[in-house]
C-alpha cells in the first residue's frame, strides 16, 4: 500500500488544482470583513492544521496498535507520522504568523488559538525528547506510545475546546460566534470545492513524505542487522 | 484496485466540473489583483515550488525503491 503510486498521483493532481484554482477562484469580499484576498490562505494555511490533525490521529492509531500488539514496525509508523505532523504544525504556525502580521498587526497576538496550537506542538516536541532520553529500545517504544496517546488527547483542550471558550481573533471567534477558524460570511461554495481538495492533497503529500521516512527507517534497520 | 480507480475517477470528474465556474471568476473586472494580472505571477511561483517539491519527492521515492530491491 505505501509503495503504490495511485494516491501519489491523486496528491499531485489535487495540489496542482489547488495551486491554480486557489488563485483564480472568486472570493467574497463583504463589507466589514477585512480579509480580502488574503482569505486565499485558506487553501494553504488551514490544510496544514487539518493535515497535522489527521497525521497525529494516525500516529495515535499506530501507538494503540503497538500497545495491543508490540512490534517494531508499528512503533516506526507511529513515530514517523508524529514527526511529519509536527513539521506540518510548525508550517501552520509560521504561515499563521505571517497572515496574522498582515491582518491583526502583530506576528504573535497571544490569540487563544495561537497559544493553544503552540502548546499542542510543544506537547509533541516532548514526545521526541522523551523517546530520545530512553536507551532501551522496547522501553522507548512503549513509553513513547503511552505518551503519544496523552499528547493526542491534549489536542482536545488546546485546539478544539479552549479557543472556543474565549474570544478569538480568528474568523468566527468574535463575541458569541464561538467557532474560531470558520466564518460562513468569509466563505462561499466556490471556495469549499477548492478547500476540501486542498485538505486531501496536502494530507496525502504529508503521508507520502511519512512513508518515505518509514521505508528509509526499515532499510536502515535491515542494514544494521545485516552488517 | 478497481475500486480505488473508481474513487480516483470520481475525484477527477468533480474537479473538471469546477472549471466551468473558473470562467466567471476570471472575468470579474472589480478585482484589482486580477485586473492587473499580478496574481498570475504569484500563481506561477507557487506552481513552480510545488512542482519542484514533487519532482524531488518522486526522485527520493525512486531511490528508496531501488535500495529496497537490492
Amino acid at each position: 500500500m505505501i509503495r503504490k503510486p495511485w494516491w501519489k498521483i491523486i496528491a499531485f493532481v489535487l495540489l496542482m488544482y489547488v495551486c491554480i484554482m486557489g488563485f483564480l477562484v472568486k472570493v467574497p469580499t463583504p463589507p466589514g470583513v477585512p480579509l480580502g484576498h488574503s482569505i486565499r490562505n485558506l487553501f494553504f494555511h488551514v490544510p496544514m492544521w487539518f493535515g497535522m490533525m489527521i497525521l497525529f490521529f494516525t500516529s495515535l492509531v499506530y501507538a494503540v496498535k503497538y500497545l495491543r500488539n508490540p512490534s517494531h514496525l508499528l512503533d516506526t509508523y507511529s513515530l514517523e507520522f508524529a514527526r511529519t505532523g509536527v513539521v506540518f504544525g510548525v508550517l501552520g504556525l509560521i504561515t499563521g504568523s505571517i497572515w496574522a502580521k498582515a491582518q491583526w498587526g502583530a506576528w504573535w497576538s497571544g490569540d487563544a488559538k495561537q497559544n493553544g496550537a503552540a502548546i499542542a506542538l510543544l506537547m509533541y516536541f516532548a514526545y521526541f525528547v522523551l523517546r530520545g532520553s530512553l536507551n532501551e529500545e522496547e522501553k522507548k517504544s512503549r513509553i513513547g506510545a503511552v505518551y503519544n496517546i496523552f499528547a493526542f488527547f491534549m489536542l482536545f483542550p488546546t485546539l478544539w475546546i479552549l479557543p472556543r471558550l474565549v474570544e478569538s481573533l480568528h474568523p468566527g471567534g468574535q463575541g458569541s460566534e464561538g467557532n474560531p477558524g470558520l466564518n460562513p460570511k468569509d466563505s462561499n461554495w466556490q471556495m469549499k470545492i477548492v478547500f476540501w481538495p486542498a485538505v486531501i492533497g496536502w494530507t496525502l503529500l504529508a503521508v507520502w513524505i511519512t512513508t518515505l521516512r518509514i521505508r528509509l527507517q526499515i532499510l536502515k534497520e535491515k542494514k544494521l542487522s545485516n552488517g | 484496485m478497481d475500486k480505488l480507480k473508481r474513487i480516483a475517477a470520481t475525484f477527477i470528474m468533480a474537479m473538471i466540473s469546477v472549471f466551468a465556474n473558473a470562467q466567471d471568476a476570471a472575468a470579474d473586472a472589480n478585482d484589482v489583483m486580477k485586473a492587473n494580472g499580478k496574481i498570475y505571477v504569484v500563481m506561477s511561483v507557487v506552481i513552480v515550488i510545488v512542482l519542484g517539491l514533487f519532482i524531488y519527492l518522486i526522485n527520493l521515492d525512486r531511490k528508496i525503491t531501488k535500495l529496497e530491491k537490492e
